[in-house]
């Protein structure tokens, strides 16, 4: 079962001019944690406006549930919960207010749906009386999913949630992705974070509107064709700009505290060889160690080639 | 019905919470109610008046007595010469200059005929205009009164004068503000129906909240609805308070036509003035520029509504501009039955270009108000 089909999906901006989505055709089974992974402006709210039905695209079919987005915009709407990017809830209702309005105008109440949202609303529970405008910045966040949850959506759509919130809120919020995923519910999830891409099941890397890879994290990372390394020394401006000067290296990027490297060969001796060009070019304190490739990397990696 | 229920209740509660909006809704009306009546008068007083008597005789005196008493002048200054009094217009000090030549009286009774020369500083329009006409009134009756003088015991009345006697219907009294409260209450609904309407549909489109409710089952036209309905409550609730409560307790305007037929034009009026209010958000992205485009097309409602101007003294463009401006309509049939008590016959032709209006305002509006983009 697909609940999530996207077939050559093209939007363009500004009459043509600017090429937000190009040629983008993806699907997500049903009850999957699907996540679509890409800096600012590679065009993954332009998806999520298609498949909520808010944009019309260019070329392309999509379809949720089975409907599509373009005919079937109705069902749609009374099937998905999306929950975009920027907080828009009202501001000068209250919590409860808020989760009430939604509830009632998906035909539905608070109380019948309160299972599925209850251990998110606990949390909510003691602001009930406050006005959403007054919350935190993850107060907001719950809220929202609350909401968007409230008509016991089939698909749910979340729009950069994470983007804003503290390193402790993200995680609540990733934990409480998983649970509802046990309910059956089929979740499509953007995220700029690159660590966040391995809490989903799979994942699809997106740059400037099209998609460069789609596969579950691990095999993402499996495909990555060299090994690679860390390296460090005492003076690490330095140490990138000779580590891209080497002949011997065919990638070099800063990563944390880390630069990391791959080589044109895989072969074992590239190492002492590396450390001897650094050996020479005076450098101290060199440590060079084998890592394991992040997300990260094979995103650099593939927006590189 | 249930979703528009929901929709309506979520918007009262948005309306009654929102405390800069509710004196804005409530409170400025009656204010401006209460204010502008009363400032906007066209009746000038104070007119500056600056006299050259070169005479100095009794006939110059009377003359000068009967200005001053009018009311509406006061004496800027006695100048010697007309060149003095010039200064006094220049540095603004006075608006009028009236010179009695030497020799008034005497020529006056000799020749049975004197010239006096006045000069208006035409800088205010209204004034100068105003100024000029109550002096040759005055000057007018004068004149009068000495030919009575002269004319001792008329035996055989040489001369014929014909007096013309005016009455003023709907208005006897002549009272401006009988004449602007209607037309200031309609201004008022209408600035309430068209800004306030635009400002929060706008509203949501800028917070992002419109995206949101655009992916529930909401239809257009229950969202539309759920918008209109409670700026039309609010309407006739202002509207109610501005006649009754303004203009009947404070002004003593008692509506002579009928009630039902007023409110009747009310709704449709609202619903018209409510659909530009909704056209102009769907051009509008913020609430800044709602509020910018809404000015601009008050600004012209207002100025070419009659309410200031008399539409029939403006040339025929202007004229034809203030016929597709629905205040226009508006304001007339507001003074036609509150005080002259016209039935529906006399409106009829009102009633259906106002209804146009409501149509075709609405009509574009939903036309151009797209759930998806």
């Amino acid at each position: 079962m697909k609940d999530v089909v996207l077939n050559n999906i093209s939007k363009t901006y500004d009459s043509g001019m600017v090429q937000a989505v190009s040629d983008v055709s993806f699907h997500v089974n049903k009850g999957e944690l699907f996540g679509l992974i890409g800096p600012d402006g590679a065009g993954k709210t332009s998806i999520f406006r298609i498949l909520t039905t808010l944009l019309l695209p260019d070329g392309g079919s999509a379809s949720v549930n089975g409907s599509d987005v373009v005919e079937d915009y109705m069902t749609i709407r009374k099937n998905v919960g999306y929950m975009p990017g920027k907080f828009s809830l009202y501001q000068d209702l209250t919590v409860q207010e808020n989760l009430n309005f939604f509830a009632t105008i998906f035909n539905t109440s608070v109380k019948e749906n309160y299972d599925l949202i209850k251990d998110i609303y606990i949390q909510l529970a003691p602001f009930k009386d406050r006005r959403a405008g007054k919350l935190s910045g993850g107060m907001k966040q719950k809220l929202a999913l609350c909401c968007a949850l409230i008509h016991r959506p089939t698909v749910l759509f979340l729009d950069e949630p994470t983007t804003g919130v503290d390193v402790v809120s993200r995680k609540e919020f990733w934990e409480m992705l998983k649970r509802l995923k046990q309910q059956g519910i089929t979740i499509l999830v953007s995220t700029p974070y690159m660590d966040e891409a391995t809490l989903c099941e799979r994942i699809a890397l997106i740059q400037n509107g099209s998609i460069m890879s789609i596969d579950t994290p691990k095999n993402i990372i499996a495909q990555f064709p060299n090994h690679l390394f860390a390296v460090r020394s005492d003076n690490m401006g330095n140490l990138l700009k000779d580590l891209r000067k080497a002949k011997i290296i065919k990638s070099c990027n800063a990563f944390g505290a880390y630069h990391h490297v791959t080589f044109h060969d895989d072969s074992p001796e590239m190492k002492e060889k590396l450390m001897r060009v650094l050996e020479e070019k005076k450098h101290t304190n060199i440590e060079l160690k084998p890592v394991t490739p992040t997300i990260e990397d094979c995103f650099i990696y593939l927006m590189e080639n | 019905m249930r979703t528009l229920k929901f929709l309506l209740r979520k918007e009262f509660k948005q309306i009654f919470r929102n405390k800069a909006l509710l004196p804005m809704l409530f409170v400025v009306p009656i204010m401006q109610l209460l204010i502008l009546p009363l400032a906007a008068d066209y009746e000038v007083k104070n007119i500056n008046i600056t006299i050259v008597d070169q005479d100095h005789s009794a006939y110059s005196q009377k003359l000068i007595s009967k200005i001053m008493a009018s009311g509406y002048f006061r004496l800027a200054s006695y100048a010697t010469g007309f060149n003095d009094a010039f200064d006094d217009v220049e540095n603004d000090r006075s608006d009028l200059i009236l010179e009695i030549p030497q020799g008034f009286e005497r020529n006056l009774i000799r020749e049975n005929e004197q010239q006096l020369y006045t000069a208006v500083n035409s800088i205010n329009g209204v004034k100068a205009n105003l100024g000029g006409t109550y002096l040759n009134r005055i000057i007018a009756d004068y004149n009068a009164d000495v030919r009575v003088e002269w004319v001792q015991m008329p035996k055989f009345n040489g001369l014929p004068t014909i007096e013309i006697v005016s009455s003023n219907w709907f208005n006897p009294t002549m009272n401006y503000r009988f004449y602007m409260v209607p037309g200031i209450l309609a201004l008022l609904v209408t600035m309430i129906g068209a800004y306030m309407c635009a400002l929060n549909i706008v509203k949501e489109k800028e917070k992002g909240t419109i995206e949101q409710i655009n992916v529930t089952p909401i239809k257009k036209y229950q969202f539309i609805l759920g918008k209109l309905i409670p700026f039309w409550v609010i309407g006739i609730v202002v509207f109610s308070m501005g006649l009754f409560g303004i203009g009947w307790l404070v002004y003593g305007i008692v509506p002579i036509g009928n009630l039902l037929l007023l409110y009747a034009y009310l709704l449709v009026y609202l619903m018209a003035i409510l659909g530009l209010g909704l056209l102009i958000s769907t051009y509008a992205e913020t609430q800044q520029q709602a509020m910018s485009i809404a000015f601009f097309f008050m600004m012209i409602f207002i100025l070419m509504s009659g309410l200031f101007t008399p539409i029939d003294g403006m040339p025929q463009w202007a004229y034809i501009m203030t016929q597709f401006s629905p205040i226009t309509y508006f304001i007339k049939v507001m003074r036609m039955i509150v005080l002259k008590g016209s039935t529906f016959s006399d409106i009829k032709s009102h009633f259906l270009i106002m209804i146009g209006f409501a149509v075709s305002l609405n009509g574009w509006a939903i036309y151009n108000y797209k759930k998806t983009s």
